[in-house]
């Protein structure tokens, strides 16, 4: 679907680090996507010299639960504790777009037919950027997989970037989604829990700096995210009123027999151009700061759980030690105390080593796509101010120098 | 008073001939005709105290001068008042005779000397086009400025005083500057006295800014909010606009009524314009009654040029108001988009205090204060949609229906002439029955009444040919006006967008290298 490959290009929220680029030995695309009634189809390619497959080049089939599955399977595994696991895309979400195309498919009498066909354009191309976010947030998640030398290697993966047939992944069931929704509550109170047991000290002056940072910069990062959605959508708005102005202004103009007949012709042509370039503004407000925020937000969140993991896991370490002090004192099963002690220490030390590069990474990663994002970002505005100056200032010359 | 009149520009007034002439040479006569009338005002002692005003303040309707005029004037003047509405009788008697100096607008002199030699009517022609531009052109040289609301009073008596500045050159004013102090009320008994005398020979009066209870009980409450600010000033500046349109309006800014508002230091209040008031509720009563009428009227109209104008401003009345509602709806979201665009300013600086990264810290930063920025800027686009845009569409929705009633006055003009050719009819049959019956006592009466009711036909005539006159004059110069203030506004509307697009230039340019610093 011709759709898809720009969206490849410029719908993605390149919130990936620069060095996604550099490592062709695994490459993964989403080269294709239907979507039909209530799902989204992905075909997913793979271009591959690595040892792991049985071909270089191959594609398959992936609905959205499938990745769910292969994210929580990641999630799971005790191997990648110590890593920042890259954020679950979002489910693609139509339902709102297809209640708006279905309400003006109602039908409102008052409407004139180049207004319907404008608002139906209008409500398609939504549709349409929908559809591509989805397409590229589904393919950024593979993509920071297959960066990641160690996700990479990942036997799930492989499965999911190559088995033919279906993954028969139901989506959770009512049990299993209560059950991920207990251990959110846990996980919490897990935080809430460590950070008051008395005697458990951050060791590491560089995770408590994390830790104060993540909190206060996750809520911040949702705060801004959401309120970066109201102002696209109010831009969006806006852009939609121009559709019954220009309208009307074209009424006038044909019915008017005086001077004022061109006039409100040019300016019916002037609000139908700066509609579409008040909605150019709003979409590139949505993929540059929108996306750029709300992709942030997930993977801080991602970040968050990682340090969780290694508070547990500090816990854990300090719970060993005390029971080695307690089996030393009664001199009993010291050696296993001793064995168990060991290994949580070991395990405390691989997770602290290995979350540290991740979150050093993490930041490295969020300063140059806020960078690349905000630039765009501000070239973007400025292109669609001058363009709609150039356009206005045309318009104004027109009807000044009319008698 | 009527002998004080000069002869009408041409020998035989009928009305027919008027037609050989252009729409334009009636603004000349009825002018004339009115400069010729006003200076007559302060010679009330032979007049009934209605046919003063009628005749001092008002454009005769009858300005084709027939030999038994004056007494058709004074029927004329009573059947008037009897059928409008009653604020008449108050503001008559309200009305302060006479400080009122002659009118002697330099630029219509001319002319009244030249109608005395009507032999040439190109000439005639010519010389009236000449006025018409000086009319329209800088001779008119009146500046209004409605301006400094302040409050007077307290609690559910107070009101707000506005300061009515006037700047001119024209001699009929005393002064050259002055300002005066008026309320709300002050501007509905203008238009009030205005739309009595002008609205029923077919005058475009502009129509005063609606009444507000909600608005005006909020101020009165003493809530300095913005919204109640934001009333204010929506008044004020429509207020602005009302008394701009009226003196422009060249048969308007001769009246006294009109001068007296905007110079007199003292104003009796016009009680009548509340809402609620005996008048009011009459008013809504005479409303309804009207629009009863009008549904029954059926008038054989035998100008195309009328019945296409109605139409034409009926679809022109649609179209506008569909436009309105769309730009009320665009201000609303333009306030919301600044709204919104604030409150991401807030957490973006927010997210840049959280960010440990300097440089990324400092753009995030940078990035709050070009949102908040750019906010102010879309609450002054919104105030640029409003006041520019939808407060000029919504003046002129409200002045198309003083079109529309114009065009209803004759209407009704039409039916009372309708009427009395129905009673003639009626009363030459009763003289044919009183003939044959031979009842001479009856015969003479019968006689009489035909001769009053056929003075009356004629007389119904000769109104409608007047007010149809007027309105195609009334009708020209409102469609000129109205092809000006479009395009001016539209164009000041236009540079204000271009403003807006450059100053959003102006601060993303400065944010640029800010982001390119992120290191």
């Amino acid at each position: 679907m011709e759709t898809h490959a720009e969206a490849g290009k410029e719908g993605k929220p390149s919130c990936a680090s620069v060095d996604l680029q550099g490592d062709s030995s695994l490459q993964v695309e989403i080269s294709d996507a239907v979507s039909e009634r209530d799902k989204v189809k992905f075909t997913v390619q793979t271009k591959s010299c690595l040892p792991y497959f049985a071909r270089t080049e191959f594609s398959v089939v992936r609905q959205h639960e499938e990745f769910i599955w292969l994210h929580d399977a990641y999630v799971e595994n005790e191997e990648y504790a110590g890593l920042i696991i890259p954020p679950a895309p979002p489910r693609p979400d139509f339902e709102a777009s297809r209640e708006k195309l279905q309400k003006l498919g109602e039908g409102d009498s008052s409407v004139t037919r180049e207004e319907f066909a404008k608002m139906k354009q209008e409500l398609e191309a939504e549709y349409l950027a929908i559809f591509k976010k989805t397409v590229a947030m589904h393919e950024v998640f593979l993509q920071r997989l297959a960066a990641h030398p160690t996700l990479r290697r990942d036997h799930n993966f492989f499965v999911f970037l190559e088995y033919g047939q279906d993954l028969s992944v139901r989506g959770k069931n009512r049990k299993e989604l209560l059950g991920g929704f207990l251990r959110n509550i846990v996980k919490s109170a897990d935080e809430a829990l460590i950070t008051g047991m008395s005697g458990l000290k951050e060791v590491d002056d560089f995770f408590e700096h994390e830790r104060t940072f993540l909190l206060e910069y996750h809520t911040r990062i949702r705060d801004a995210c959401l309120r970066a959605d109201r102002v696209m959508r109010a831009h969006k708005c806006l852009a939609d009123d121009y559709i019954p102005i220009s309208a009307a202004l074209s009424s006038l103009g044909t019915q008017e027999v005086n001077q004022l007949r061109t006039s409100f012709l040019k300016l019916a042509e002037l609000f139908e151009r700066l509609r579409k370039l008040e909605g150019r503004v709003a979409s590139d407000e949505d993929l540059k700061l929108s996306d750029m925020l709300r992709y942030y937000m997930r993977d801080s969140q991602a970040a968050k759980d990682l340090l969780y993991r290694r508070l547990r896991a500090l816990a854990d370490y300090e719970n060993a030690n005390k029971a080695l002090d307690k089996a030393r004192t009664r001199n009993r099963e010291v050696r296993p105390a001793e064995s168990h002690q060991q290994l949580c220490c070991q395990r405390f030390e691989r997770l602290s080593d290995s979350a540290k590069q991740e979150l050093m990474d993490f930041k490295s990663r969020r300063v140059s796509s806020f960078r690349k994002n905000l630039i765009e970002l501000a070239e973007l505005e400025l292109k669609h101010a001058k363009a709609s100056t150039l356009i206005l200032r045309n318009t104004l010359v027109a009807l000044k120098g009319e008698p | 008073m009527a002998a004080e009149r000069e002869p009408p520009p041409l020998g035989d007034g009928k009305p027919t001939d008027f037609e050989d002439l252009e729409d334009g040479e009636d603004l000349f006569t009825s002018t004339v005709s009115t400069l010729e009338s006003s200076p007559s005002s302060p010679e009330p002692a032979s007049l009934p105290a209605e046919d003063i005003s009628a005749n001092s303040n008002g454009p005769k309707p009858t300005e084709v001068g027939l030999d038994d005029d004056r007494e058709d004037l004074f029927a004329e003047a009573t059947e008037e008042v009897s059928l409008d509405s009653p604020e008449r009788e108050p503001i008559l008697s309200s009305e302060p005779s006479p400080a009122i100096t002659p009118v002697t607008p330099t630029t219509l002199i001319a002319p009244r000397i030249e109608s005395k030699s009507m032999s040439a009517p190109v000439i005639f022609d010519r010389s009236r086009e000449e006025i018409e531009e000086e009319a329209n052109g800088d001779i008119f040289d009146i500046e209004i400025g409605v301006s400094d609301p302040e409050k007077v009073g307290d609690g559910m008596n107070a009101y707000m005083a506005y300061r009515v500045t006037t700047k001119t050159s024209l001699s009929m004013f005393s002064k050259s500057e002055f300002s005066v102090k008026r309320r709300f009320s002050d501007f509905l008994g203008l238009h009030s006295k205005l739309a009595s005398k002008y609205l029923h020979v077919g005058y475009i009066v502009p129509p005063a800014p609606e009444k507000s209870i909600v608005g005006m009980t909020k101020v009165k409450v003493g809530k300095e909010d913005s919204s109640s600010t934001e009333f204010v000033e929506k008044r004020r500046a429509a207020l602005e606009r009302y008394l701009q349109r009226t003196v422009k309006h060249p048969t308007l800014l001769q009246d006294p009524d009109l001068r007296q508002f905007l110079e007199s230091s003292e104003l009796p209040r016009a009680v009548n314009t509340q809402a609620l008031s005996g008048a009011g509720i009459l008013r809504m009563v005479n409303k309804a009654a009207d629009a009863v009428n009008k549904m029954t009227i059926k008038m054989n109209e035998s100008d195309a040029w009328f019945e296409e104008k109605q139409q034409q401003f009926e679809n022109l009345d649609q179209q506008l108001r569909k436009l309105h509602a769309s730009v009320e709806a665009l201000v609303c979201h333009r306030k919301e988009l600044s709204a919104n665009t604030a409150a991401f300013a807030k957490s973006a600086a927010m997210l840049g205090n959280s960010e440990d990264h300097t440089a990324l810290s400092r753009a995030l930063s940078q990035l709050a204060e070009v949102e908040e920025k750019i906010d102010q800027l879309h609450q002054e686009q919104a105030f640029a949609d409003f006041y520019m845009f939808s407060e000029l569409l919504s003046d002129y929705i409200r002045l198309i229906a003083a079109v529309k009633g114009v065009f209803d006055h004759r209407m009704k003009c039409w039916q009372k002439w309708e009427d009395a050719q129905i009673t003639l009819l009626k009363k030459r049959e009763a003289e044919a029955k009183m003939m044959v019956a031979n009842k001479p006592d009856k015969i003479q009466q019968a006689k009489n009444e035909i001769r009053e009711w056929e003075a009356k036909v004629q007389q119904g005539e000769r109104d409608f040919e007047q007010i149809s006159k007027t309105i195609r004059k009334e009708v020209g110069r409102f469609e000129k006006e109205r092809v000006k203030d479009f395009k001016t506004v539209i164009i000041k509307y236009l540079e204000s967008l271009v403003q807006t697009q450059q100053q959003l230039i102006k601060y993303w340019e400065a944010f640029l290298p800010e982001a390119k610093a992120i290191a």
